[in-house]
């Protein structure tokens, strides 16, 4: 399943990682459909007022996966998507890892493994404390959950019962040198969060009616989504390949990616 | 000093209900009071000071002013990610205050002492460093840190400090402040030696030697106006730490002093570059590491 928007921003993926010979296409591509649906069937906001005082907030804690955040952006009309050829070149606007400073839309810089939940943690009691009913979304890779840092801000959440900030776990089952659950084992990822104090929703991260019931299920603790994903989503070649964590398409690839995506619409 | 930050940050956060502490569990018999108080104002968020941090910028980004309270290695050395990132990269308005300030913990050992925290957190971009050293010197940073925009890194030392300045004594952050003339030598001070300096005075002026005395309450960004005066005075320079020799205050004087072209004599008297073995009061490391009068200023 797809739709012109969607394939837009793998599009806009492809582009950005070719022309910059840059890496995480593949972790990039892993999240569109997450994002999608945030951005455009679940998140309270106005890309015309971006800093609007009630807005939901979106964390990209795995901050590697930038390029898939600022096409998604860039879709949604926070800023031009002409900046999008300006990623990770010289004279560029949009750094490899997520800069909040670069372009409009972006709730927290990111880069460095296991900071945002802890952020997004910070942003929800703020919000309870002014009673502000934006709510917080935080992705978060599943090989960034071999952060100590992660299960430090899980266990706040869950003490204080924050139900205004959701988790989704981009869980692609690759992480920097092989199978996630080869180097650190986690198999059980729902029932540690479950165990935690959390609700959790285990789902198909690329099924678009999964992810929006998933959001918009009612929940009396902070929830976790975890959504089952597929590296290097919608291409081929890519899919669930450990090199697309690194390779950047070249002109061939490229174009036999974009053949791909157009065909399926 | 700790009862002086809380008191001053107590009073100013009845009325701004954006002031926010955080501790990861620590501050027993201190932030008690606080929390009765400003019950609203103030989250243990349990022993997670990497938590603490991030927890504190997502406040902090959200229009909070928030004071993470913890021992110094451990709300600048065990975070030190988050604080570089979270407070220091991107500019949040998070107040890092550390208490035992070098030897302070003594006998608690080298795990509680902070010889290393000033050369650290002042090498971060944005981020401001505070060492007050006396009561009033805190009461002055901490007022000044209800709006001042970007982190800062306030460096407390425990309980008990004379007050040196006169309690109606206005300090900004930045200002350094003279304590004493002298026209024969100057000493320079930051954090809790400014006690020890005013004693090592009072020894130089009853050996006849008249010692002007400077106390540095911040660290960064260093008082430049202050410190060219002083090296244009032409007489010997003297900086004191309870800190390593490295990075401290007297490593930031030293690198003024170096570009100034001037060739006024200099000593930087702080701790050695070792950790502390001796187990004992901070007065009695304090004299094991050297930090003694007669070790500098023997006739």
């Amino acid at each position: 399943m797809s739709n012109e928007t969607i394939v837009n921003i793998k599009k806009s993926i492809l582009h950005m990682t070719h022309y910059s010979k840059s890496s995480h296409v593949g972790t990039s591509l892993s999240i569109v459909d997450i994002l999608y649906v945030l951005y455009y069937r679940i998140m309270n906001i106005d890309p015309a007022n971006p800093k609007m005082p009630n807005r939901d907030k979106f964390i990209l804690s795995k901050g590697h996966g930038s390029a898939a955040l600022y096409a998604t952006l860039a879709e949604r009309g926070f800023f031009n998507k002409e900046l999008l050829d300006r990623y990770y070149i010289d004279y560029g606007v949009l750094p490899g890892h997520l800069d909040m400073e670069a372009v409009q839309g972006i709730e927290l810089s990111t880069g460095s493994l296991g900071h945002g939940l802890s952020v997004g943690v910070g942003m929800a009691i703020a919000n309870k404390l002014d009673n502000n009913d934006g709510k917080v979304y935080v992705v978060l890779g599943d090989g960034e959950c071999n952060e100590g840092s992660v299960w430090e801000a899980v266990m706040l959440a869950a003490t204080l019962r924050l139900q205004n900030i959701t988790v989704i776990i981009d869980y692609n089952k690759l992480q920097g040198f092989g199978r996630t659950n080869e180097i650190i084992n986690q198999e059980n990822m729902a029932e540690r969060w479950k165990a935690f104090g959390w609700d959790v929703i285990e789902i198909d991260g690329h099924n678009l009616q999964q992810l929006e019931k998933a959001f918009n299920s009612k929940a009396e603790r902070p929830k976790a989504i975890i959504a089952h994903t597929i590296k290097g989503n919608g291409i081929s070649f890519m899919a669930d390949q450990l090199d697309w964590h690194y390779r950047s398409p070249n002109e061939d690839q490229l174009v036999a990616a974009i053949k791909e995506l157009e065909g399926k619409l | 000093m700790r009862q002086t930050f809380i008191n001053t940050l107590m009073k100013r956060a009845k009325e701004d209900k954006r002031i926010f502490v955080i501790t990861p569990d620590l501050g027993f018999s201190v932030l008690e009071k606080f929390k009765e108080e400003c019950p609203n104002q103030f989250l243990n968020v349990g022993i997670a000071e990497q938590n603490a941090v991030g927890v504190a910028a997502g406040l902090a980004l959200s229009g909070k002013i928030v004071y993470v309270y913890s021992i110094i290695p451990f709300v600048t050395m065990r975070c030190f990610e988050q604080v570089r990132v979270d407070t220091a990269y991107i500019n949040t308005n998070v107040r890092l205050v550390g208490v035992g300030a070098g030897l302070s913990y003594g006998p608690q050992w080298a795990t509680h002492h902070s010889i290393e925290d000033i050369a650290i957190m002042r090498s971060l971009p944005n981020m401001t460093v505070c060492c007050p050293g006396d009561p009033v010197e805190v009461k002055n940073i901490v007022e000044e840190s209800f709006k001042h925009q970007g982190p800062m890194y306030i460096r407390l030392a425990r309980n008990g400090e004379p007050v040196i300045h006169s309690e109606d004594r206005k300090i900004a952050i930045g200002q350094a402040v003279k304590v004493t003339e002298g026209k024969d030598l100057v000493i320079l001070t930051t954090s809790n030696t400014l006690e020890l300096a005013v004693k090592w005075v009072e020894l130089l002026r009853q050996q006849g030697r008249h010692c002007m005395l400077i106390s540095f309450p911040t660290v960064k960004p260093l008082d430049l106006e202050m410190l060219n005066s002083v090296i244009d005075l032409n007489i010997p320079i003297f900086t004191l730490e309870e800190h390593s020799v490295i990075g401290g205050l007297g490593s930031a004087v030293s690198e003024i002093i170096a570009e100034s072209g001037k060739g006024v004599k200099f000593k930087r008297i702080a701790l050695p570059d070792k950790y502390s073995h001796y187990v004992g009061s901070q007065q009695f490391i304090r004299e094991k590491l050297g930090m003694t009068f007669e070790n500098y200023f023997r006739i």
